[in-house]
């Protein structure tokens, strides 16, 4: 009985700690579409995913500060990033990238992520751009 | 021609593998002996024919056969021959039949291995095997054929995933397949324990040896995929909490706890239907893990194979292996029964504690695993759980487990005393804790977490010692006497608790004291990491077999003194055109140097990660020793005598490891 008791008591705990644990340090997703319409959290990470605007990469002078635009190609979000990018991370192709929106609009990124497949599409940034895109045909049907 | 023989080999190992699953059960519930006695034979023939399919994948990978849709895909002339051969697993279609080849290898050796085994016995294991080649058999053939024709041919292969071009992915793949496959033996039994209605020491003995031995190789296979993301990545992580890593780490969870859980059993004869149902959660996590990384469900680094109709197979599959053995589980565990009763403080509640926290671990790591998936199936949105979530539940629920590692080995089976155990491992805690609280400041910096990670690896080693001596006093003669009456079972069990410290020091050292910088550098710059300083000596071009690249020249000395050259590596691989980092790294006992290119920035100069990884390797080199203790475990001659002369050591003279085992108590 004793045995059985204080296995409930740990099984408890340990329940208690692990969806504490879980609720805390879940990272939701947004599409910029939705964080220009203000819905991602201010002061709390989140991910943000799309495809890296062509054209939009610049590198400061210090050669690890790297300013681009992820868009889903009915908005577009400024991203700012200090490090070196994943071989896969290139203008024109899928991104995901977490990290906390800054009072200036601009999202400081502090994880980037590019696929290890050339032809394949971070399934969250392919999210974004589907549903930016049926937002948008839903607006001219109207 | 070699495509169409191998398609046949794997149609009429189905064949077999249908006689190998229905024949020998039947015969065993009927007392049949001459259906019983199908069972080897048509395990045997089944292994010949999955290693016939996979001899002709092989050949034609080897032979560059671009009329093989799996060959046009993963494979290209240019490759050298030794990854043309393992590209025959880098592909969804080939790693399954790797997995079958894995079973029925499995199998082959249990009928090989089962001769002081009941008839009964060895037909339900064998049966039960035959049954899971059955249903990946039937997933290959109607899903994914690896021998597929693509007419007209290709001129030339789709090339490997430059990534698995490299000696680690060459192993790692087959150590964690004979893993996760070798778990299925232990489910074997468990599910012949069931069936049979009879659950004892000599079954727990048994399957025993299986159970460990897969839990080696499914440490190893970790171990190198851990090690291998950590040069081949090229940005120093060890491990990511990816969902392809807790895919593997979930059925080693449970392993661990069936391994422990079977000692009860087998010294006890407690935990009988808790060991059966641990069985069966290790193979189901197992199973699991195949289904997550190769249905493509995951959106990881690791998802290399992308077909979600093949998930609703694997479902299916999962459901009917899961779901049945379960049911079967809840309709005849009440049979087996509960075993031996044992007090509050004893060995057994220990074990159950650890087999306890094990399992909450495994089921934390689930929910983190699983929960965006169910989130993202229903439309709830996407979120991710990142390594906070698993670090914040690990450390708490591993923590207590270390620390009854410590006692466990020491506490007496049925009735201990706790005030006893106290006094004897008071001077281990002394050691520990001045470990914890003085080695810090030798090594430069204290922090809490250092400290608390020092603590817990020096515990381990410190009870270790103290039971080995505790444990030498209670035998007789002189040193070397004493050390020899002492079971291989037992100094591998101490030799894996102390791989598992050995493992925090590197997991503790590594995160406590390293450095990592990312610098741009042009031609000529020195950067100063921990005291060593990297001088960027500039890029050259380079020319490999099936791409083209840029070889950095990074000069390292430490005070002046030079240390050594590290040449990284950024390669374009030519038929993929996808760019890859070949990180340097100066691997030493006491830390690694690691170093690699970003990409070229303005000027000629490059930015580059410049590491210093304190004790890494250690965490690789504990996984080597648990495996080690894995190993030498099974070496028990415990394990190796027949049945007629086993049972005449177990009541004569007293084992002298069962004698060992009362004494230490």
């Amino acid at each position: 009985m004793a045995i059985i008791a204080a296995g409930l008591a740990a099984l408890a705990i340990a329940a208690g700690l692990v969806l504490n644990a879980f609720q805390s340090n879940l990272v939701f997703f947004f599409s910029p579409s939705q964080v220009a319409a203000n819905e991602a959290p201010q002061g709390k990470a989140f991910r943000i995913g799309g495809m890296v605007e062509a054209g939009s990469v610049k590198r400061a002078d210090d050669g690890l500060t790297v300013h681009f635009l992820v868009t889903d190609t009915a908005k577009t979000i400024p991203v700012v990033f200090t490090g070196i990018l994943p071989d896969l991370f290139k203008e024109g192709k899928g991104v995901v990238a977490q990290g906390r929106l800054g009072a200036d609009g601009v999202f400081a990124a502090t994880e980037v992520l590019a696929k290890h497949d050339e032809n394949y599409m971070p399934p969250e940034a392919a999210h974004a751009i589907e549903q930016a895109q049926k937002a948008q045909k839903s607006v001219v049907i109207k | 021609m070699i495509p169409e023989l191998g398609h046949f080999a794997l149609i009429l190992a189905l064949l077999l593998a249908l006689t190998q699953g229905v024949l020998p059960v039947i015969g065993a519930a009927r007392a049949i002996p001459a259906w019983m006695a199908v069972a080897r034979p048509a395990a045997q023939g089944q292994f010949v024919f999955v290693a016939i399919a996979f001899g002709c994948l092989a050949w034609s990978f080897a032979n560059n056969d671009f009329s093989v849709l799996n060959v046009a895909t993963n494979s290209n002339s240019q490759l050298p021959l030794q990854y043309r051969i393992a590209a025959t697993w880098g592909s969804h279609e080939g790693s399954l039949l790797l997995w079958v080849l894995m079973l029925s290898l499995w199998t082959v050796a249990v009928s090989v291995f089962s001769r002081q085994l009941p008839e009964e016995m060895v037909a339900r294991v064998v049966g039960v095997m035959g049954l899971i080649s059955v249903g990946f058999l039937l997933f290959m053939l109607l899903t994914s054929n690896p021998f597929e024709r693509l007419l007209p041919a290709a001129a030339d292969g789709r090339d490997l995933n430059p990534l698995l071009q490299d000696p680690g992915m060459v192993i790692h793949p087959p150590m964690l397949y004979m893993g996760y496959v070798g778990f299925s033996v232990a489910f074997a039994f468990a599910i012949a324990a069931l069936l049979g209605g009879k659950l004892d020491a000599t079954w727990a003995r048994w399957s025993r040896p299986w159970t460990t031995l897969a839990w080696c190789f499914l440490t190893l296979g970790i171990m190198l995929g851990s090690w291998w993301a950590y040069y081949e990545l090229g940005w120093g992580g060890w491990w990511f909490w990816d969902p392809v890593e807790n895919a593997s780490f979930m059925p080693w969870l449970f392993g661990t706890a069936l391994i422990h859980s079977l000692a009860v059993t087998e010294k006890r004869g407690s935990f009988k239907s808790w060991t059966v149902l641990l069985a069966i959660c290790a193979f189901s996590l197992s199973l699991l893990g195949t289904f997550l990384v190769r249905s493509g469900v995951l959106t990881s680094v690791h998802a290399f194979a992308t077909d979600p109709k093949r998930g609703i197979f694997i479902l299916a599959f999962l459901t009917v292996v899961i779901g049945g053995s379960l049911v079967l589980f809840a309709w005849r565990a009440p049979r087996v029964g509960l075993g031996g009763a044992f007090e509050l403080v004893s060995r057994e509640s220990m074990l159950l504690a650890n087999n306890v926290l094990l399992a909450v671990a495994a089921g934390s790591v689930l929910l983190g695993t699983l929960y965006p998936l169910f989130l993202d199936a229903l439309n709830l949105g996407k979120i991710s759980v990142g390594p906070p979530y698993f670090d914040a539940v690990f450390v708490p629920l591993m923590t207590p487990a270390v620390f009854l590692m410590g006692i466990g080995p020491l506490a007496r089976w049925k009735d201990a005393s706790l005030p006893e155990i106290a006094v004897r491992l008071r001077w281990a805690f002394g050691v520990s804790v001045v470990t914890a609280l003085l080695l810090p400041f030798v090594m430069g910096r204290w922090t809490p977490f250092i400290a608390f990670g020092l603590l817990l690896a020096a515990w381990i080693i410190a009870s270790s010692a103290v039971t080995l001596k505790h444990r030498l006093s209670r035998s007789e003669g002189g040193l070397r006497a004493r050390l020899g009456a002492q079971p291989r079972a037992y100094y591998g069990m101490l030799l894996a608790h102390c791989g598992v410290a050995v493992f925090i020091i590197g997991v503790t050292l590594v995160k406590g004291y390293e450095t990592e910088r990312d610098v741009r550098m042009a031609v000529g710059d020195s950067v100063t990491v921990s005291n060593y300083t990297f001088r960027f000596d500039g890029v050259q071009s380079i020319n490999g077999p099936n791409y083209r690249g840029s070889r950095g020249t990074i000069d390292v000395s430490r005070g002046g003194k030079h240390v050594r050259v590290l040449h990284p590596e950024k390669r374009i691989y030519h038929v993929q055109q996808m760019p890859m980092t070949e990180a340097a790294i100066d691997t030493g006992i006491f830390g690694d140097l690691y170093v690699s290119l970003g990409e070229p920035v303005s000027g000629g100069a490059w930015s580059v990660r410049v590491y210093h990884k304190p004790f890494v390797t250690w965490i690789w080199g504990g996984c080597i020793i648990m495996a080690l203790g894995g190993l030498l475990a099974l070496c028990d001659r415990r394990y190796r005598v027949s049945a007629g002369r086993h049972e005449a050591i177990v009541s004569g003279g007293g084992t002298k490891g069962a004698a060992g085992e009362v004494a230490a108590g």
